[in-house]
């Protein structure tokens, strides 16, 4: 009972800023707890100079393999460069990588599927297309093109891009397919609205929601690939340090010194643990049909 | 399968490097080159290059290693057997623990068990599959030395020296697939619990085991078959990256090497026989639909 009166009394001392934010908590916790994980790592990333951290480059053969310490906080690698610097420079690495493929695949995923939703001949062309790129497993397709092509942060990005972006195409032109017939966007055929328009105008804004969940998830999962194809050697040329680098080069190593796996790989799967939480809330809150049950 | 041959060809076509050069070696004259890519038709126009290829096989012919000269064909028969014993472990213990899994925390939903099954299948999604992997190898192998930290035993040297060197691996690559299936159970499950014939199921006085396997599990299986397939997919990709781990001789451990020195016969081997059983596990599980729900029909 006390509680009633006492919250009655007390909005005006609250800020509303600081009261939605509070609400939003109440609702979906690890939502708010992924974002503000992954304010912190991006954060990191774009402050990794000014955060205690030497040149992740930087080569000290008298220093090697040393075992974290106060001076070298997550330890040396073989060749005495620093883990920790090399750990928070790669948090750059992942995040661009993430953020770019998400945003690419995207971008071009809608375009795509909504060309394919509404003429017929190039979704019969296209789709095949993109049936047959879905029948290769995404990691593979990645391998596959990584193999053929120079190692580099660009060829990294549009090697998960391209195996990504079946799955978006599929996406839009379902909703594309089922928004056509939807009233009102007769309604907008009917008021004499051109293709393009109706486009743009109505079918674009309803598929944002479902885009911005889906292009959350590729953020997530273009990280992880990102890391495995570092990881096997198809991945992003040696001289970056992405945290996909930095395990690879501890792959021989891992017995004597398991912390060149461990620092990098927390910080990998925190981030990605904390898109995935971000995810999950995104749609929750944009599809209160599927919240109670994924 | 047409449009996956034919990328995967192009793929190869299309790459930069030029693998005359890299057999040549170093010291190679151009005239050198040229003879090496006359050898492999390396300089005929790109359909009869694909025409060839097809042709071949169709014969079962995958062309042969650049760097070994061994038959592709022969190189993948000689590492599938790993491969096929960790995959298909795997896929087993997976299957047979994550819908469980699934059906319980469906059944209890809202309660500690359903977060704890829902906590870990986020978990099981963010972890990359070799962090896990060498987790549990400093975990189990290093710290309480229990199971072996690398390689593989082949069947025929007795179940437990195969066995102990297939859990790790198994535990690592099925971690999220097990995420993946118990979600999607869990999911398809309350959908099918809030139908009106479970209602009905309950109301005549059905246990609620009874309930929950004869009437919801069956109702809820074809969803759950497709995930079980498009999830394979992980699998896959998961295999390349466990058999580099725990230093396991398969299929994987091959198209890690063949990246390394750009021996691109065994990628394109490799990236067509993992599409090849993906499509055909996918087309085995349209048709399982038929049987696990008569009201489909092709």
């Amino acid at each position: 009972m006390s509680a009633v009166p006492a919250a009655l009394a007390a909005p005006r001392s609250v800020s509303p800023m600081w009261r939605g934010f509070r609400d939003a908590f109440r609702r979906h916790p690890t939502a708010i707890l992924g974002g503000v994980l992954l304010l912190v790592m991006v954060a990191a990333a774009i402050a990794a100079p000014w955060l205690w951290t030497v040149d992740p480059q930087a080569l000290s053969p008298v220093r090697r393999l040393k075992p974290p310490s106060g001076e070298y906080w997550f330890g040396t690698d073989m060749l005495g460069r620093d883990v920790y610097s090399r750990v928070v420079y790669g948090a750059r690495v992942s995040l661009t990588v993430g953020i770019a493929v998400a945003i690419l695949s995207t971008v071009l995923g809608l375009a795509l599927g909504m060309l394919t939703g509404f003429v017929r001949w190039i979704d019969a062309i296209l789709m095949r297309v993109m049936d047959g790129l879905m029948s290769i497993p995404a990691v593979l397709l990645a391998i596959s093109l990584m193999a053929l092509t120079q190692a580099s942060l660009e060829n990294v990005i549009f090697a998960i891009t391209l195996s990504e972006v079946p799955r978006v195409v599929r996406l839009v032109r379902s909703l594309v397919l089922s928004l056509r017939e939807q009233p009102f966007v007769e309604a907008a055929t009917a008021a004499g609205t051109g293709i393009a328009r109706t486009l743009v105008r109505h079918i674009l804004p309803n598929t944002v929601a479902p885009l911005l969940v889906q292009g959350t998830y590729i953020f997530a999962s273009a990280m992880i690939t990102e890391a495995i194809l570092s990881f096997i050697g198809a991945g992003t040329p040696p001289n970056i340090p992405s945290w996909g680098n930095v395990m690879a080069e501890a792959r021989s190593l891992f017995q004597i010194a398991g912390y060149l796996i461990l620092f990098p790989g927390i910080f990998l799967s925190l981030t990605v643990l904390a898109v995935n939480l971000l995810g999950d809330g995104m749609r929750d809150a944009l599809d209160p049909r599927l919240a109670r049950r994924m | 399968m047409g449009v996956v041959a034919l990328f995967v060809f192009s793929l190869l076509y299309i790459s930069p490097g030029d693998p005359a050069a890299v057999i040549a070696g170093d010291i190679a004259t151009a005239e050198d080159i040229a003879r090496i890519r006359a050898k492999l038709g390396l300089d005929e126009p790109y359909m009869v290059r694909f025409g060839n290829w097809l042709w071949a096989l169709a014969h079962g012919d995958l062309g042969v290693s650049i760097f070994t000269g061994l038959p592709v064909a022969r190189l993948i028969g000689q590492r599938i057997e790993p491969t096929v014993a960790l995959t298909l472990c795997t896929l087993i213990v997976t299957v047979a623990l994550a819908v469980p899994v699934g059906v319980v925390a469906a059944w209890k939903v809202g309660t500690w068990i359903d977060r704890s099954v829902m906590g870990f299948s986020v978990l099981g999604f963010s972890i990359p599959v070799f962090v896990i992997a060498y987790l549990l190898i400093m975990l189990f192998s290093m710290q309480l030395g229990w199971l072996p930290v690398q390689g593989y035993r082949s069947i025929n040297e007795g179940w437990w020296p195969f066995l102990s060197h297939m859990i790790l691996p198994s535990a690592a690559l099925g971690t999220v697939y097990m995420a993946l299936i118990a979600r999607i159970t869990r999911a398809t499950m309350l959908d099918v619990l809030s139908q009106d014939y479970i209602r009905t199921a309950q109301a005549k006085g059905l246990s609620s085991n009874q309930v929950l396997l004869g009437h919801a599990l069956k109702n809820a299986s074809v969803p759950i078959v497709t995930v079980i397939g498009i999830g394979i997919a992980l699998l896959i990709s998961g295999v390349v990256v466990t058999e580099t781990v725990f230093a396991i001789p398969g299929i994987g451990r091959l198209t890690v090497d063949a990246i390394l020195r750009r021996d691109y016969p065994i990628i394109q081997a490799v990236t067509l026989l993992f599409s090849g059983v993906y499509v055909l596990i996918n087309l085995a599980v349209d048709m399982s639909y038929t049987f696990l729900d008569p009201r489909i029909r092709y």
